[in-house]
């Protein structure tokens, strides 16, 4: 007999599962479909080598919703995040920038670079806060189309308008500037320690294909202050035992309310009739119908690939064709004989319990901008570096240690395109790198594993190998994220949902793009 | 001057900040680090390494030992086999509460307990005619807490013995570096995590070896902050915060019974005579006027209230230790005692007293929350405890 579904998610990375579990929570019958032998999509703690296990890809949680982990009760099954509160960055000279939990620790540490940044700090601290506390019910909210006059838009762009109205001129004014300024100038307006620059404009520049002087970082700041509002409720961090926990512990309450989850299962097309979406194809040639079809997988793979061009209004196809994915990063995971000595502060300390950024000078940034500009990996990449042993012990054995490092710039479009060897040299390139702060770190390594953005596209299907299904750019962003008018989890197919990171608000572990989608599927009665 | 714990030459090398606080005459760390949050993790993820020290411990010996302790608390006291730990309160004869702590059958006629409070004058009182020695060994007993996921591990490497077999409540000896340790599954964090009892003239011993073999375990000295976050998850009684025994109260209101405290299945109504067995009868018989109940207070509500002057909501970082009065309809139904923002769960929950009919999980009510000097309401909920009870505490 063939069984139907009220849903089918194509896709179990995190999106696709707090979609699966918000509709079986709400009582639906929801099958999730991975193609992978295991849940998580990019989100996955993979024992690569013996004993050690491997946050393969994303590698830390910054705004994973906490409503989410609420209405899915995510603790009980196995969540916890625990606190990665410092960043050093070594310099050239020996020395090192900190930024550590402990307010007054930070502010004596900028002191001693910058008594003049140290007290910007504070300034700049306060009006990052407004601002993200201006941005944040944005995050929250599923985008109004301002070209509609459809009631429910309508009521959206009012609400959105007496928000913008409540934050009065001076706010609406600097967040302005911050969406359209490059981080570096924007930062050059409060900071003189370049160091200081350079490490908090880095997080501007993440998962994007642009450099800390182009124009439109300066809005990516704010994702890293939106996860300090919400510091008080620790919604960022490391995940105990990996980004594949918050994976797992997703997939067990998607379970606990009845959703199946097949892994192994990849889906080679939606099925269509007359328009509308009836059900998925397996690579197999199952067929498996459905009331509707959620896919969680990436604008290009959704439409290009599972729908297919023809099936699309011309110009949506258009609008597909044209968005943006330019994967510029790369990862390289180490399993360490033990830590790494970091000449500038040697020994072990808490500053090996925090990230470690690479990111000495704004125009160290930018050169690692400039090779990638042309095509190359960078000479030296900037690099964010975490030790997830040090945090959680549970992922190497007692006194080994594994070692994070996240890269940029590893553009998708190497010239030459990327190859085993290409592949190896850019894992020498990041070695040689680090190990210049931390001479100990070759002598170390018990297991190397080296991730192109090709990688990143062949293993998890992220097209372009770009982390967030599709850069973080203002012109891809709310009511365009993936495509103008069909920005509210709804497709040009009809009964054809999507609810992956390449929809509003999309980028990191946040689950917001799987719950906003659930629950606009809710709202139209599916 | 306070007096130091064993193990101060250890914890004092660990404070960063001068985070030292009382407890029974002693000083104990609230927080080693700056802050306490990674300390409250371990708990929760690895192991968390306590100083319980100042805890007071009596040695109950002697032919009518187990009769002394149960003419004295509500549990059965005969009942238990050698070996094993009980969790008991123990009443005044008007079935209030005077304390809470444990008591472990060290062998047939020994045990030992715990108390929060001294305790050798009423253990006195009631041994007339009774063939028992009580001894105070609060001094020469040092006591750790080992608390986490990862604590048998580390115990285990520690005392060359495996746990396993070692049950929830459940105690055995054995040897750390060659001295002789009391171990009990036994905490205050509601995990996985042992207690380990120690002679203090080589209670250090006990924590070097520890803290050797747990650094690849992430071992974690924590302080008092840590452990009440943990207890607050674990829905755990604090006398003189969660009650108040009825030897400090001054009015009668102020006393509990273990009914009262939802501490009913610590009672055990038909055993042989114990102090309070009447009046805990008679309240049995009519039902409790009061119940001690979990509460949640509603994110979205309190969200709004912080949203109504323009702030984000501003969360208590570490426990709180005052009343806080509980409405329903505008009408107070009871008071919250202590509470916290559990970093685990990510929710705002509290411990509290309410009038029995509201009592049931699910009852909906409110609770004050002070938002910008004033006072305002909270949408909040009665929860079962604990709220966070993983496998691993008992498995």
């Amino acid at each position: 007999m063939a069984q139907t579904w009220d849903a089918i998610i194509i896709g179990g990375g995190h999106n696709g599962l707090v979609t699966a579990a918000y509709l079986a929570r709400a009582g639906r019958k929801v099958l999730v479909l991975e193609r992978r032998y295991r849940v998580g999509g990019a989100a996955v703690s993979e024992e690569i080598y013996p004993g050690f296990k491997f946050s393969v890809f994303a590698y830390v949680v910054r705004l994973l919703r906490p409503e989410i982990i609420r209405d899915l009760d995510l603790p009980r099954h196995g969540l916890e995040i625990l606190p990665l509160e410092s960043t050093i960055t070594p310099m050239d000279n020996g020395d090192y920038l900190g930024a550590w939990g402990d307010p007054d620790k930070t502010r004596r540490e900028i002191s001693r670079h910058s008594p003049r940044d140290a007290e910007a700090m504070v300034q700049f601290g306060r009006l990052m806060h407004h601002m993200a506390q201006a941005v944040k019910p944005i995050l929250g909210m599923i985008p109004p189309d301002p070209t509609s006059l459809s009631p429910r838009d309508l009521l959206g762009l009012l609400k959105l308008g007496r928000h913008f109205r409540s934050l009065g001129p001076e706010h609406v004014h600097a967040l302005y500037k911050l969406m359209t300024m490059s981080s570096a100038d924007y930062l050059d307006e409060w900071y003189e320690t370049d160091v200081l620059k350079a490490t908090k404009s880095a997080s501007g520049i993440i998962g994007t294909f642009l450099g800390p002087r182009s124009p439109g970082t300066a809005y990516v700041l704010l994702h890293h202050y939106m996860g300090e509002i919400d510091g008080s409720f620790r919604a960022w961090g490391f995940a105990k035992g990996g980004t594949g926990a918050i994976s797992e512990s997703i997939a067990g309450a998607a379970r606990r309310f009845g959703a199946e989850i097949r892994t192994d299962a990849p889906v080679a097309h939606v099925l269509l009739k007359r328009g509308r979406a009836t059900g998925v194809v397996l690579e197999n040639g199952d067929e498996l119908r459905a009331r509707i079809v959620v896919s969680s997988l990436d604008p290009h793979r959704t439409f290009l690939q599972l729908v297919g061009e023809s099936e699309l209004p011309d110009d949506f196809a258009a609008d597909i064709l044209r968005y943006k994915f330019r994967g510029s990063s790369g990862k390289v995971n180490l399993a360490l004989d033990e830590l790494p000595n970091f000449t500038c502060l040697p020994g072990v300390g808490p500053h090996l319990r925090g990230a470690i950024s690479i990111s000495p000078s704004v125009d160290y940034l930018e050169h690692a901008y400039d090779d990638a500009k042309y095509g190359e990996f960078s000479r030296h990449p900037y690099m964010d570096v975490i030790i997830p042993s040090m945090i959680d012990p549970h992922m190497a054995p007692p006194g080994k240690h594994v070692l994070s490092i996240f890269v940029q710039y590893a553009p998708y479009n190497l010239t030459g395109g990327w190859t085993d060897a290409k592949r190896e040299a850019f894992g020498d390139t990041v070695v040689d790198t680090l190990s210049h702060y931390a001479p100990n770190l070759k002598q170390a390594i018990l297991h190397r594993q080296v991730i192109t953005p090709a990688d990143i596209e062949r293993i998890t299907g992220l097209t372009e190998g770009n982390i967030f299904q599709g850069e973080l750019a203002l012109q891809q962003l709310f009511f365009l994220r993936p495509a103008p008018r069909w920005a509210k989890y709804n497709t040009p197919i009809r009964r054809l949902y999507q609810c992956g990171s390449g929809t509003h608000p999309g980028g990191g572990i946040m689950g917001a793009s799987g719950r906003l989608a659930a629950l606009r599927i809710l709202g139209d009665g599916r | 001057m306070l007096r130091e714990t064993p193990f101060h030459p250890r914890t004092a090398a660990l404070m960063e900040g001068q985070a030292w606080r009382r407890w029974a005459g002693y000083v104990v760390a609230s927080a080693y680090e700056l802050s306490h949050e990674r300390e409250y993790h371990a708990v929760r993820s690895a192991a968390a390494l306590f100083d319980v020290s100042p805890l007071y411990k009596y040695l109950i010996r002697g032919r009518d030992a187990a009769r002394l302790l149960d003419r004295i608390v509500t549990r059965d006291v005969a009942a238990c086999k050698v070996g094993q730990v009980l969790y008991t309160p123990w009443c005044d004869a008007r079935g209030k509460v005077i304390d809470d702590g444990t008591i472990s059958r060290l062998d047939e006629a020994t045990f030992r307990m715990t108390a929060a409070d001294p305790s050798i004058r009423w253990l006195h009182l009631n041994a007339t005619g009774l063939d028992v020695a009580i001894e105070d060994v609060s001094e020469r007993t040092a006591a750790l807490s080992l608390q986490g996921p990862n604590a048998r591990a580390i115990l285990e490497l520690a005392c060359g013995q495996p746990l396993s077999a070692l049950r929830y409540f459940r105690l055995t000896t054995g040897k750390i570096r060659g001295v002789p340790v009391t171990i009990s599954r036994t905490g205050y964090t509601g995990d996985l995590g042992y207690e380990v009892w120690i002679d203090a003239g080589q209670a250090l011993v006990a924590w070097d070896a520890l803290v050797e073999v747990g650094t690849g375990y992430g071992i974690t000295p924590a302080g008092m902050l840590a452990l009440d976050l943990a207890r607050n998850e674990a829905g755990l009684l604090l006398i003189e915060v969660d009650y108040i025994s009825a030897h400090h109260a001054v009015i009668d209101a102020q006393t509990s019974t273990p009914f009262e405290l939802s501490l009913g299945w610590t009672v055990a109504l038909d055993k042989e005579r114990f102090i309070g067995q009447d009046a805990l009868r008679a309240e049995y018989a009519r039902g409790p006027a009061w119940r001690f109940v979990g509460i949640e207070i509603d994110w979205v509500s309190l969200e709004r209230l912080y949203a109504d002057v323009g702030l984000p909501p501003k969360l208590p970082t570490t426990a709180w230790r005052t009343s806080v009065p509980l409405y329903v309809g505008g009408q107070q139904v009871g008071y919250a005692t202590s509470g916290c923002w559990s970093p685990l769960l990510k929710r705002y929950i509290a411990l509290a007293h309410v009038e029995a009919p509201y009592g049931e999980p699910g009852t909906a009510l409110e609770m004050e929350v002070t938002v910008e000097h004033r006072r305002r309401r909270a949408a909040a909920a009665v929860r079962p405890l604990p709220f966070f009870n993983p496998e691993r505490k008992r498995a």
